[in-house]
C-alpha cells in the first residue's frame, strides 16, 4: 500500500468511483480509494438503479437531467469494455391521491420549463405505456421517455476501470480505521492495512459516512436506514418503464435480463447498518404489486436483499467542503438517490477539491453542510 | 483425466449459461472474491441462487489463488430459499383461513 497521496477517497461505490475517475481525467495524480469490501458492495450495489429526471424541485430536474445525459454517454466516456446496460423506457410515475395530482402538474410544468419532455397521463394514457397495470389506484400518471435505469455492477466497474487505467489506486478489502487531524487540518487515514499521509479525504461512505465523519471529529446530520429490494426470475420483455408510486409506496422495473426488480419503503423501519432481510418486507411488497400489476402474481421471487439509505435532514445530498476541518470533503446523504446523480456527484466533486468551482455547470451552494445551521432547507416532495 | 480446454467448457452456472472458462477469465482480471465473481458475471444470480456454482467457484479459487477453503468469504444466503411467486406470498394469510 502506498504511504501517501494527494487525494483519499473513501469509498468504493459510484460517488468514490465516479469521483476518482474525474479527478484523474483532470489531470491530478496521487489518487486512492479505499472500500472496506468489494467494488459497488454498499448502496450502489444494492440500489433499485432507476435514473429519473422527473423531480419537484429545480436543483433535482436539473441535477438527474444532466446525469442522464452522461450515463447516456458513459461507455464512450470510460471506453467500457462491457455495455453498463443503460434502459431508456421511461419512467411511468402514479398519482392515486388528489394531493399528488396537483403536485404533478407543478413538477410537470418545472420539468417542461427546464428542457425536461415528461408528460402528465390520464389513466388511459397510462394503459398504453403498461396494459397490465390495474388503474384502479391510478387518478392520473406521469412519464418521461428519458428516465431509466442501468446495472450498477457495470456503471462503478466502468468509473473504475477508467480511474485505474488514469492512475488511480483502488485498495479492496481494506477499512478505514481513523482520520488524522492536525491543527483542523487532515494529515492522513489510518486503515487495517497501514497508513496513508494525505491532505485531502472524501468522504463517500454512503450508509457509513456518518462513522467517517466522527473519524475527523465532525458530527454528520445523517441516520442510515434499511431498504428492501426482491428480484424474480427473468421473464420475456413486459414492461418497458418504471412503475413508481409514493403514495402506494413501491417501485418496479424490469431489467434487461428479464428479471423484476422491485422495492418499498418501511415507515416503520429502526435507524441503523441492519442490512437482514425480513419476511414483512417480503409479503408487504408482495400484497402491494399483485394490487397494482395483477399479472406478476404468478413471477416468482428468486431472492430479496437489502442495502442502506444513508438519509439526510431533508433528503437531498450533502456536498463540498467541511468548514471546521480543512482537507475534508463531503458527497454524503444521498437519502436513496446517490446512484441516479452518480455522474454528476464526480464531475462536480472532482471540480471543487480542485478548486475549480468557477468552472461548475451547477453550483454546489445550496447543497452544503452549511444549511443545516442557516435554516435553509430543500424540500424535495417526490422522495420515494 | 480431462485436459485444462475440456474443462473451460463446463458448464459452472447453469441457470445463467456460464462456463468455467469464463469464470477463469474473470479470476484472471483481478476479480479474485465470489461477491465480485458473482456481480459482474451473474453467476449464482439464477433461479436455484447458486447451489451448484457456488461449490464450483469456491473450489476453483481455492486453486488457482492457492488459498485454502477457510479463507475464502462465501456471499450471504438471501431468503427464499426456493422461489414463491407473488401471487402465493401475498394470499398467504387468506389461504391460511
Amino acid at each position: 500500500m502506498k504511504n501517501s497521496a494527494e487525494i483519499v477517497i473513501i469509498g468504493g461505490g459510484i460517488s468514490g468511483c465516479a469521483t476518482a475517475y474525474y479527478l484523474a481525467k483532470m489531470g491530478c495524480t496521487g489518487v486512492v480509494v479505499l472500500e472496506k469490501e468489494y467494488i459497488a458492495s454498499g448502496a450502489t450495489g444494492r440500489c433499485g438503479a432507476g435514473v429519473r429526471s422527473q423531480w419537484g424541485l429545480e436543483l433535482n430536474c436539473k441535477l438527474t437531467k444532466m446525469s442522464i445525459d452522461m450515463f447516456e454517454e458513459l461507455d464512450e466516456e470510460t471506453d467500457y469494455d462491457g455495455d453498463t446496460e443503460f434502459k431508456q423506457s421511461g419512467y411511468l410515475m402514479l398519482a392515486s391521491t388528489e394531493k399528488e395530482v396537483e403536485q404533478f402538474k407543478k413538477n410537470v410544468e418545472l420539468q417542461n420549463r427546464l428542457g425536461i419532455k415528461s408528460e402528465l397521463l390520464t389513466p388511459a394514457e397510462a394503459l398504453k405505456i403498461v396494459p397490465f397495470l390495474n388503474t384502479d389506484f391510478v387518478m392520473a400518471a406521469s412519464f418521461h421517455q428519458k428516465d431509466g435505469h442501468l446495472n450498477p455492477f457495470y456503471v462503478t466497474d466502468a468509473y473504475m476501470k477508467a480511474a485505474r487505467r488514469l492512475g488511480v489506486e483502488f485498495y479492496t478489502y481494506t477499512t478505514v480505521k481513523d482520520i488524522k487531524v492536525e491543527k483542523g487540518k487532515v494529515v492522513g487515514v489510518v486503515t487495517d492495512k497501514g497508513e496513508i499521509a494525505t491532505n485531502k479525504v472524501l468522504n463517500a461512505a454512503g450508509g457509513w459516512a456518518k462513522e467517517i465523519g466522527e473519524m475527523a471529529g465532525v458530527e454528520l446530520p445523517l441516520t442510515p436506514e434499511r431498504r428492501e429490494i426482491l428480484v424474480t426470475e427473468p421473464l420475456e420483455a413486459l414492461l418497458d418503464p418504471m412503475v413508481i408510486s409514493t403514495s402506494l409506496n413501491f417501485y418496479c422495473q424490469q431489467v434487461p435480463h428479464g428479471s423484476f426488480i422491485m422495492g418499498r419503503g418501511n415507515p416503520h423501519e429502526k435507524e441503523g447498518l441492519n442490512q437482514a432481510s425480513s419476511w414483512d418486507f417480503l409479503v408487504n411488497m408482495s400484497q402491494t404489486i399483485t394490487k397494482v400489476l395483477p399479472i406478476l402474481s404468478q413471477v416468482r421471487v428468486v431472492k430479496q436483499f437489502a442495502g442502506l439509505y444513508m438519509m439526510s435532514p431533508d433528503a437531498a445530498p450533502i456536498y463540498g467542503s467541511v468548514p471546521a476541518v480543512d482537507g475534508l470533503y463531503l458527497a454524503v446523504g444521498f437519502s436513496g438517490h446517490g446512484f441516479m446523480v452518480g455522474p454528476m456527484t464526480g464531475l462536480l466533486m472532482a471540480q471543487h477539491i480542485l478548486g475549480k468551482d468557477n468552472e461548475m455547470v451547477f453550483s454546489l451552494d445550496k447543497l452544503d453542510l452549511g444549511r443545516f445551521e442557516r435554516g435553509e432547507l430543500i424540500c424535495e416532495p417526490s422522495v420515494v | 483425466m480431462h485436459n485444462k480446454n475440456d474443462l473451460d467448457k463446463v458448464i459452472a452456472c447453469r441457470c445463467e449459461d456460464i462456463t468455467l472458462g469464463e469464470i477463469r477469465e474473470l479470476i484472471n482480471k483481478g476479480y479474485t472474491t465470489i461477491d465480485e465473481i458473482k456481480r459482474v458475471s451473474r453467476c449464482g444470480f439464477g433461479p436455484c441462487q447458486g447451489k451448484t456454482c457456488m461449490q464450483l467457484l469456491l473450489a476453483e479459487l481455492t486453486q488457482q489463488k492457492g488459498k485454502d477453503i477457510k479463507e475464502i468469504k462465501m456471499p450471504t444466503h438471501r431468503p427464499p430459499t426456493r422461489n414463491i411467486e407473488l401471487g402465493v406470498l401475498a394470499r398467504g394469510e387468506e389461504d391460511e383461513k
